[in-house]
């Protein structure tokens, strides 16, 4: 019962990535279509935006087949975390288009999600096994899945960050006179309406990510005995608060605006999908739960 | 251009008003950032002592230098801690004038009604026919007080106004913020300063009291005494590792410690208990956690003559995951000579090449204990403190396993076995479990989350509540109509402005009994 349930959830989420993979491809043409072509382009981004809500389903059946099979929430290990992690990625980018039309940001959402769940099924994949004692406890619900939720809203932040700095560029060429290859961005919104939508979804995740930094401190207290003792993840997880509270401040900065707030949103995230692979791969300390 | 000369005094406030500059503040911060990256790329001797010591041994060039930058203690070092108390300085000079600020702004009036409110974000306007002009203002009035807008009428030439404000409760939480994380600060230093934390392993039926004497090591806090710890007493009676034993994919892996001990306050009745990982055992405020365990072989060793010179559970440390672990015995007296014995335990035994001995599951399946003898001097008389858990080999002569003419002492449970040499025997009695417990006292840990909840909830007050100004003109436009112009100014970001203000003039035609045209 168990095998077979965690094959359909493999399964699943092959199919989600299939789709995933359709749906990037034609969000990528629609981004890169030129105005003239806007309206071909446009029907693209409509099928990209209802396969992603496909794959979207095929991802949540793989993630809660597997959280049935093994018993428990499916985020006990690095490839239960990276399937989640993306669910959450991509769930985050449908909700936020129910309130704003950001399908142009497609591309980058479902292309970082297709990156992530290609590493995660090929290297980081390993069978249901039982949590070990550490981490038995109902902080593993509530801090990784608060972790997650951040991560999502930071992704989404750092493609419109991209998105700003794209388009920065054009319109300065475009002022300028000169010739830009990034005549695709014109039908999107101009950098500031970008670097505001990015604002917004960040303050969001970062909130998240205040909550996760506690939570984890509550449970490191329960579980290790001190809330806070400078382990690798730990580490990581501050220096990812303190560029972002960087990121909140250098709104209120003069000459930070812009450009450098966008580049430390790029950074923020960088940091992020750091700490999610290298610090958990590489780096030695208590977090060691990849299960690899 | 010439540069003002600057007196001190005139030195000083360009200083300060440089360090409490918010760019400045930004640049530390991403500089705290920065400056805390390599804690994670060496190890620290707060978190990962063991792993300091195999740096140092495996770069015997480089860690002293890296140690000059204090980069083995990055979090305690005085660079690091420059940035934080730079920027915790600037902080708390930015927000206490903003503080002051604050306070004004609470007493102070909503200002004057600007003259021309159509250059305003959120500027819309509506005429209303048979309203009479005060009585419309009276209805503004009314809409905007129940949206807790704090309101004052300002007349002016040819129009009645409205000036009203709110969201003041969006700075008192970025207040907060800030005020929290300097408690944060504060509070986790006194922390360090007041607490301790002690470990100690105990055997099956042993037990300890919470003194110096008893713990193994020991961190006292810069301030502690030992007067601060409470006098209890707690005996390991049983400890119980479960295995799993069904999922082929981890057989053997475990999924539950559990430690039952009897505790005893002092002038009071014992009664028993449980720590499990993640259920710390809370006493007499101290919190004790299962840091780790392992096996415990009791051994006897009788000299040639068959009276007994050591008997004792001696913990093995684990070196794998079917817990084949390794202890040590040191005999410094009652054999004719001083007499080491490095020892392997294998839980469950199965025969690897070579003669090897490997365990091939953690539970007690098939137990066997293994013994190299070493003779001669122990080192235990030249002052220096040894670990109990480590033999120096080097005045000490082997005299069984590889590398020697004999095979090294095997024994399961109740067997014995002789040593080489006449030296005399040893006996495997029986095998116990061992716990290793860790003992905290943090007298502000509590102070420490009530700071950072704070700051959470200042956080979320000062993102999400919209500091805004709106303004209601009320003016007679022809006969028997008038003009009502509304208009409002975010302070800070604010994405739903403008849909504020739509929602005041629907609620305004609502109040005024009008319908929408």
């Amino acid at each position: 019962m168990t095998d077979a349930l965690s094959q359909y959830s493999v399964l699943s989420l092959y199919s989600a990535m299939g789709v995933y993979a359709i749906a990037f491809v034609l969000f990528t043409i629609d981004l890169a279509g030129k105005t003239t072509e806007g309206k071909i382009s446009a029907k693209f981004q409509r099928i990209a935006y209802a396969l992603t809500w496909v794959g979207f389903a095929l991802q949540l059946a793989a993630a809660i087949m597997r959280g049935v099979a093994a018993h428990r929430v499916p985020w006990a290990n690095m490839y239960e975390f990276a399937m989640t992690g993306t669910l959450i990625i991509t769930g985050v980018f449908l909700v936020a288009n129910l309130k704003w039309n950001l399908r142009f940001v497609g591309t980058f959402s479902t292309g970082l999600v297709l990156i992530l769940l290609g590493l995660a099924a090929t290297r980081y994949y390993v069978e249901v096994v039982p949590l070990p004692p550490a981490l038995q406890s109902y902080w593993l619900v509530i801090h990784v899945f608060v972790a997650t939720l951040g991560t999502g809203f930071f992704s989404l932040g750092f493609s419109l960050s991209v998105l700003q700095l794209l388009q920065q560029r054009r319109e300065v060429a475009v002022h300028d006179g000169k010739k830009t290859r990034l005549t695709g961005l014109v039908k999107l919104p101009d950098a500031v309406a970008l670097e505001n939508y990015a604002y917004r979804l960040i303050i969001i995740g970062f909130i998240f990510w205040t909550f996760t930094l506690i939570a984890g401190a509550i449970w490191a207290e329960k579980a290790w005995g001190r809330y806070w003792g400078w382990d690798t993840k730990e580490v990581w997880t501050f220096i990812i608060w303190t560029i972002y509270a960087g990121y909140i401040h250098a709104r209120a900065t003069r000459g930070w605006r812009g450009t450098r707030s966008a580049v430390l949103a790029i950074v923020g995230f960088s940091a992020v999908m750091f700490n999610f692979t290298i610090v958990n791969i590489f780096f030695k300390g208590l977090h060691a739960y990849s299960g690899l | 251009m010439v540069n003002p000369k600057l007196s001190i005094a005139g030195y000083g406030r360009w200083l300060w008003s440089l360090l409490t500059s918010m760019r400045t503040a930004l640049v530390l911060l991403l500089f705290l950032a920065i400056a805390a990256i390599p804690g994670s790329l060496f190890p620290q001797h707060s978190s990962d002592p063991n792993g300091v010591a195999q740096y140092f041994a495996d770069n015997k060039d480089l860690a002293p230098v890296l140690d000059t930058f204090q980069l083995f203690d990055v979090y305690s070092s005085v660079w690091f801690s420059a940035i934080y108390i730079l920027l915790f300085i600037s902080l708390i000079g930015c927000v206490i004038p903003r503080t002051k600020h604050h306070f004004d702004a609470l007493r102070a009036r909503p200002p004057r009604t600007p003259a021309r409110l159509e250059r305003l974000p959120g500027f819309d306007e509506r005429e209303f026919g048979g309203v009479d002009a005060e009585v419309a203002l009276a209805s503004a009035r009314r809409v905007l007080k129940s949206q807790r807008y704090r309101v004052e009428r300002y007349d002016r030439d040819g129009a009645i106004t409205i000036s009203a404000e709110r969201g003041y409760m969006r700075e008192t939480g970025n207040l907060v913020f800030h005020f929290a994380l300097v408690g944060v600060l504060i509070a986790v230093g006194f922390g360090s300063g007041f607490g301790y934390n002690g470990q100690r392993v105990i055997v099956e039926g042993q037990g300890f009291s919470n003194t110096l004497l008893a713990y193994d090591s020991f961190n006292p806090g810069r301030f502690f005494t030992p007067t601060q710890l409470e006098p209890y007493s707690l005996k390991l009676d049983k400890f119980t590792t479960t295995y799993e034993q069904k999922n082929l994919n981890a057989i053997g892996q475990p999924t539950d410690y559990l430690a039952n001990v009897t505790a005893q306050l002092r002038d009071q009745k014992p009664f028993a208990t449980t720590i499990k990982v993640n259920e710390p055992l809370r006493i007499a405020g101290t919190d004790v956690y299962l840091l780790g365990n392992g096996y415990a072989p009791v051994v006897t060793v009788r000299n040639p003559a068959g009276k007994v010179v050591f008997h004792d559970a001696v913990p093995f440390l684990p070196q794998d995951k079917n817990l084949t672990s390794l202890g040590v015995v040191k005999l410094p007296d009652g054999l004719p000579k001083q007499v080491g014995m490095i020892g392997f335990f294998y839980p469950t035994a199965q025969d690897a090449h070579g003669g090897m001995k490997v365990s091939v599951y953690p539970d007690l399946v098939d137990p066997l204990l293994t013994f190299n003898i070493y003779v001669g001097d122990l080192g235990l008389n030249d002052g220096v403190p040894r670990s109990i858990y480590a033999l120096d080999t080097s005045k000490l002569t082997k005299l069984t396993g590889i590398n020697t003419k004999l095979e090294s002492l095997e024994m399961k449970p109740g067997q014995s076995a002789t040593m080489p040499n006449g030296l005399g025997t040893v006996t495997f009695d029986k095998v116990v479990r061992y716990a290793s417990l860790d003992v905290h006292h943090d007298p502000t840990q509590g102070w420490v989350l009530f700071f950072a909840l704070a700051a959470l909830a200042g956080l979320l007050t000062s993102l999400f509540i919209p500091r805004r100004r709106v303004w209601v003109s009320i003016a007679p436009a022809g006969k028997n109509k008038i003009l009502v112009e509304y208009a409002a100014l975010a302070r800070g970001d604010d994405p739903t402005l403008v849909a504020g203000v739509q929602g005041i003039i629907d609620a305004h035609i609502r109040d005024l009994g009008l319908t929408r045209d």
